[in-house]
């Protein structure tokens, strides 16, 4: 029994290690993740208040409340959007230091109502601004996310796998023997994951919104819209990498060193705000980071077309991009 | 003269790499319309390279394949039919499913129902496809390369792997579709499938075509002798050294000769054992031994 197990455990193992492809990628993937959660998760220990400050770019000594420990400021630019963060409990506080000082905050909100006895310590004179206006509850925040993951994985495995398997087993071979071109076939896929994918989501949305109470502040129409974009962005993106490969460990690998970056920052667990503004870069080259920051403005703010264009725009440009450079380098057979 | 339906010029495929390997040397060859040709030889002659090559879905190093005298393009795929060695189908579909599927990457063809009838799978129309035996498998693969009516048809090893009654059973279906004036190219170890569906062959060997023509034209050319087969065990030792042309295969002996009268003479005078005398002429399988030698191919 034990020199039939070790025959097939030497086959397998010459095997696994003759695929160079797929052995590169073995190992890079946990490298690969593991670099990148350090950044995400490492540091410092997380504050326990955030605060945003009117200001272009952050200076701790311009208000003796900016140098109070355990408090996460974070700059903000625009003052309406910063307000609207506050009315929303995303942020706990809004200050401007820029004399006199001004302050905006939730009364409805504890930590709110914390952090705002810590600047009157420092600042006794600062004017009060209250804000009005339910929390976001984290369900509602991360309910977009959620439903976004799932999108993903649908799109970018659903497609991915499938095409690698018609390649493998000769059913791609065939096909190329009939007058059906490459984009044709690719199309077809996408349509079809489109739909199936599209469907889906909506029962889904459906369903929980009911299950959570939940009700969109803006159009549901522009929100099917953002999800047709985002879904065709991803299954041209599944199809780039099932355009041309045969190994079905190196299409895996491929497909979690897309999956896995974007589950972590894409935002579909936390905010990337506050995150070092490099890492907020990164975020924004996922096209989930922008269909999640699209769907969470439409969802929770009320976002009309206008407010998520740049969103919309992304996603177009890239499912163009992906499906013309997935046509490009599509196989038809096992090379 | 009207050009050849198909004609390959020069072909060569190399494949490059550490093993660089040259799978088609050169190769021409010109199939006319309404027949059925046999492209034989030997494990890795090189066959169904070449065939990929004509079919269009293969690029050739060097060469090139007209049809109707025009390079291969667009038009051929609506034209051709084709079935490959191994083809998977789509998961979960039926047979008829799967035959409406590629009827509908055509602008014309056949009637769904027709080529259902013309590959009798009347019975197994609503059957998973993954539930069919090899011979069913082959005959619905056969359907799909019929959906677009084709002019020429390429059967790729058709019936390897198939017990005798399915061989049978798609050899009358190829006749049948013959019986249409359809031009069939087809590659097939079987010298037995060969003889009796091909109105011409060419044999393949390392990358080249070393014989080409009818099938009774090509042994006329290369036999004019008869063959006799004598079980190994009746032919004593002290025979071997008669005057004949001995050649031992497997459990018998097979003696040639284009004198029959004088070789049955000289066997009765050494008393060789004739009650198991079989006198037979050549076939397509002794002229294909003939011409690719009878060593084991790696």
């Amino acid at each position: 029994m034990m020199q039939r197990m070790l025959s097939v455990w030497h086959a397998r193992n010459l095997e696994f290690v003759r695929d160079r492809s797929t052995l590169i990628f073995t190992i890079l993937l946990p490298v690969a993740l593991i670099v990148g959660m350090s950044f995400v998760f490492g540091g410092k220990e997380r504050p326990l208040f955030k605060v945003g400050v009117l200001t272009q770019t952050l200076d701790t000594k311009a208000h003796p409340f900016l140098s109070e420990r355990f408090v996460d400021f974070v700059a903000l630019a625009d003052e309406a959007d910063a307000v609207r963060k506050v009315s929303r409990h995303s942020l706990d506080l809004l200050v401007d230091v820029k004399q006199p000082v001004r302050y905006w905050v939730n009364p409805s909100s504890p930590k709110g109502y914390i952090v705002e006895k810590l600047l009157l310590q420092t600042d006794a004179a600062a004017h009060r601004q209250p804000v009005s206006g339910d929390a976001v509850r984290y369900v509602d925040w991360l309910f977009p996310g959620i439903l976004g993951m799932n999108l993903m994985f649908s799109c970018l495995f659903g497609v991915g796998y499938v095409v690698l398997r018609y390649r493998k087993n000769g059913f791609l071979k065939r096909l190329h023997a009939t007058p059906l071109t490459a984009f044709e076939f690719l199309t077809a896929q996408v349509f079809s994951r489109l739909v199936l994918t599209v469907v889906v989501t909506s029962i889904l949305y459906t369903g929980i919104a009911s299950l959570i109470h939940f009700h969109s502040a803006g159009s549901m129409l522009l929100l099917l819209g953002l999800m047709l974009l985002g879904c065709l962005s991803m299954i041209a993106l599944g199809l780039t990498i099932a355009a041309r490969f045969s190994s079905e460990e190196l299409v895996g690998g491929l497909l979690n060193l897309l999956t896995w970056p974007m589950m972590l920052l894409s935002g579909v667990w936390f905010s990337l705000e506050g995150s070092p503004q490099w890492v907020q870069w990164v975020a924004k080259v996922f096209p989930l980071t922008h269909l999640l920051d699209a769907a969470r403005a439409i969802m929770l703010d009320g976002a009309g077309i206008a407010a998520i264009s740049t969103d919309l725009i992304y996603l177009a440009v890239t499912a163009v991009a992906f499906l013309a450079f997935g046509a490009w380098s599509f196989r038809w057979r096992v090379e | 003269m009207t050009p050849p339906l198909l004609e390959a010029r020069n072909l060569v495929k190399k494949y490059p790499g550490v093993a660089a390997v040259t799978a088609v040397d050169g190769l021409s060859l010109a199939v006319r319309e309404g027949i059925c040709f046999g492209l034989l030889g030997p494990n890795g002659a090189g066959k169904t390279t070449t065939i990929e090559i004509m079919e269009g879905i293969l690029g050739a190093t060097s060469g090139e394949v007209f049809f109707r005298g025009a390079p291969i393009g667009r038009r051929f795929k609506e034209e051709a039919g084709i079935l490959f060695q191994k083809t998977a189908l789509q998961d979960f579909l039926t047979v008829r499913q799967s035959i409406t599927m590629f009827r509908g990457l055509y602008s014309r063809g056949l009637d769904v129902d027709e080529v259902i009838k013309l590959c009798a799978l009347e019975k197994l129309e609503k059957r998973d496809t993954r539930k069919l035996s090899g011979g069913q498998q082959q005959r619905l693969l056969l359907a799909i390369a019929l959906v677009n009516d084709p002019t020429l048809l390429f059967l790729d090893e058709p019936t390897t792997g198939l017990d005798p009654q399915a061989r049978r059973n798609f050899w009358e279906l190829v006749q049948s579709i013959k019986a249409r004036k359809k031009t069939i190219i087809l590659t097939t170890h079987y010298m037995e499938e060969a003889e009796l569906l091909c109105d011409e062959i060419a044999i393949m060997d390392r990358g080249r075509v070393i014989a080409q023509g009818t099938p009774r034209n090509l042994l006329h050319e290369h036999f004019d002798e008869v063959l006799l087969e004598l079980p190994r065990q009746e032919f004593p030792e002290g025979a071997r050294s008669l005057p004949l042309k001995v050649i031992d295969a497997s459990d018998r002996v097979e003696i040639t000769t284009n004198d029959l009268d004088g070789t049955l003479r000289t066997l009765m005078d050494a008393h060789v054992p004739l009650k198991d005398l079989r006198i037979r002429p050549p076939n397509l399988e002794d002229l294909f031994l003939e011409l690719t030698g009878k060593e084991l191919r790696a």
